[in-house]
């Protein structure tokens, strides 16, 4: 099956088809100018939006259009804009190639949607680690200034919008979206308490709309062809497009756009099927934060947020991380559990000592030294963690550990009585070589 | 304290933000800072801090937050290498302990001509590329096989 993405496709280069002459050939901007020329009421944007389907692409899921619709459109005074590309969760690459691929594809749809929600500034906060892709991002906004899309009066119209990009500075849970705003304002990034909602207090202390840069990337098609015609490339609820990155043991990592629903086995056959002729163990259907689920259930399901919830996981932000039978479940999580150890902000006693001592535990069951009771122990700190926190950050950190011990407890059984390993040492090494694609 | 260059760069960050909102530029001044210092001393934190009207403990807090600024010196040329799940599965610590051995050092270890510093790094968000790494924050390498790590090195001592 060969899908031509609406957002990447393979004819676009890392030289020069990013650049705003060759976006314009291939209808870019095209949205934002019907909008100027017909005068588009915001309501019928916003419209438009609702009827695609589209869901936030950042790992929530959210319905776009009813997001867009909380902003107090006629509220006086200043409204924000914010796009997410701090693309840290790990399994997740794709917001990486939109920007290096198609930058201007984010700049359109970040356009269209300060016009639909009456904001007058945006910022685009990129990821700390890609500084080239911040670079790039940064020419294509003054591309997009010299040709009048961006600024005092675009087009010619009484519609300004300016707009800028933010560079991190390494900090998982900028991802959080009032972390960033935070972090925006040029402070520690620490979640902000909920309400009030970053629709009425955001950005500056004004109302702020926050998206994935895969949702801003999806509007400028939405807006030009249709929302239904976006809708039907998905499928019920489920409209659009999406981004899945492929990342593991598979032959061929990368980015596959494919319509929403597409069966889970089609998309491992596009990434090139399970490395080495070896046998699917488990999979990670929507970044490291998502519930692991083992191959065999995963092989049933379709690549659509419905199907993967039904099957006990999230879709999460696409990132598919595959783990084929040279896996040591204990070793995978360990390294997980560490990840969210490192990188909790200190700001929640749930999660700041909760994620020390998930990581312990499981580092001593991975090191032959795991008590008995360890399994309810580490049951035991993230139920308590679970629900008592500002942020996702520590739901993130405890549903690998429940999955992982839910659907592989007899490896973590087997890890705690015997001191050693269910999957040989030798076969482990030979199963994370390096791999040369 | 810091380069009429680096100097324009911030000022040019500044802009980007309303005009009562100079703090935001913090990050990308503490960036910049680092780019010419190499790391940030307490005064050149403190210079960042007075260049934007804030107090030094709130520029400090940024510094301390964010693990890409270095708060004591590195070597010339700081290789962070991804270890996260993802990597790990396509050959991210292999890729780690090869380093290792090349340069004789550990994670968090400088070597003793003072031109590498090797650490361990979280999610760079290239998991597809694995393994990879980052020299000096702004370049990332990848797909690193022994022999473009041999290549690296080399380009590196340069």
């Amino acid at each position: 099956m060969t899908v031509q993405g609406i957002i990447l496709s393979p004819d676009l280069d890392d030289d020069r088809t990013w650049r705003i002459g060759d976006y314009v050939k291939r209808g870019g901007y095209d949205a934002l100018k019907k909008i100027i020329a017909d005068k588009m009421p915001a309501d019928q944007i916003i419209g438009e939006v609702k009827k695609s389907a589209l869901r936030g692409r950042g790992g929530a899921g959210f319905p776009t259009g009813l997001k867009w619709s909380f902003m107090p459109r006629a509220f006086p005074g200043a409204k924000y804009l914010a796009c997410n590309s701090d693309e840290g969760e790990p399994g997740t690459f794709k917001d990486r190639d939109i920007l290096r691929y198609n930058p201007h594809t984010v700049i359109e749809g970040m356009i269209i949607a300060g016009y639909a929600m009456g904001c007058e500034r945006g910022y685009n906060y990129i990821h700390g680690e890609i500084f080239e892709v911040y670079e790039r991002f940064e020419e294509a906004l003054q591309e997009a200034r010299d040709a009048g899309l961006l600024g005092k009066n675009i087009l010619g119209s009484d519609f300004s919008f300016e707009l800028y990009a933010h560079h991190g500075y390494g900090a998982y849970i900028c991802g959080e979206e009032t972390a960033l705003l935070e972090s925006i304002e040029g402070k520690k990034g620490q979640p902000r308490f909920k309400p009030p909602f970053p629709a009425s207090f955001g950005l500056y202390g004004k109302p702020t709309t926050i998206n994935n840069t895969e949702t801003f990337a999806s509007i400028p098609f939405i807006i030009r062809e249709g929302g239904d015609a976006f809708l039907a490339l998905g499928k019920p609820n489920n409209g659009g497009t999406k981004l899945f990155s492929v990342s593991g043991h598979v032959n061929r990592p990368g980015n596959f756009e494919i319509p929403l629903g597409t069966p889970f086995s089609t998309l491992l056959e596009m990434a090139g099927g399970v490395r080495g002729g070896r046998k699917l163990k488990a999979v990670i259907p929507g970044g490291s934060s998502a519930p692991v689920l083992p191959g065999s259930v995963m092989m049933d399901c379709t690549m659509d947020y419905d199907s993967i919830s039904k099957a006990g996981s999230m879709l999460g932000s696409g990132a598919v991380i595959v783990m084929d039978e040279s896996t040591c479940m204990v070793k995978a999580l360990e390294r997980l559990s560490y990840f969210y150890f490192e990188e909790s902000c200190g700001q929640c006693t749930p999660c700041r000592e909760g994620t020390g001592w998930l990581y312990r535990v499981v580092h001593r069951i991975e090191n032959g030294l795991g008590r008995p009771d360890d399994l309810d122990l580490l049951n035991s700190v993230t139920t308590n963690i679970m629900g008592r926190t500002i942020c996702a950050l520590g739901d993130a950190a405890s549903m690998p550990v429940q999955s992982f011990v839910k659907h592989f407890g007899e490896e973590f059984a087997f890890h705690i009585e015997h001191k050693k390993c269910l999957v040989p040492k030798d076969v482990q090494h030979e199963g994370s070589k390096i791999y040369v694609a | 304290m810091l380069s009429p260059e680096s100097l324009k760069k911030i000022d040019r960050e500044i802009a980007k933000y309303p005009p009562d909102q100079k703090q935001s530029a913090s990050m990308s001044a503490l960036r910049i800072a680092q780019e010419e210092r190499g790391w940030l001393a307490n005064e050149t934190i403190e210079f960042v801090a007075e260049y934007l009207g804030m107090p030094a403990i709130a520029v400090y807090e940024v510094a301390s937050f964010y693990n890409m600024y270095d708060l004591a010196p590195v070597g010339a040329k700081k290789i962070v290498v991804c270890t996260n799940l993802p990597c790990a599965l396509s050959g991210g610590v292999h890729a780690a302990e090869y380093i290792k051995k090349k340069l004789g050092i550990d994670f968090n270890e400088t070597t003793a001509d003072g031109l590498f510093t090797l650490k361990e790094g979280e999610c760079m968000g290239a998991c597809g590329d694995a393994p990879v790494l980052l020299v000096n924050n702004h370049q990332m390498c990848s797909w690193m096989t022994e022999e473009k790590i041999d290549q690296l090195l080399a380009d590196l001592k340069k």
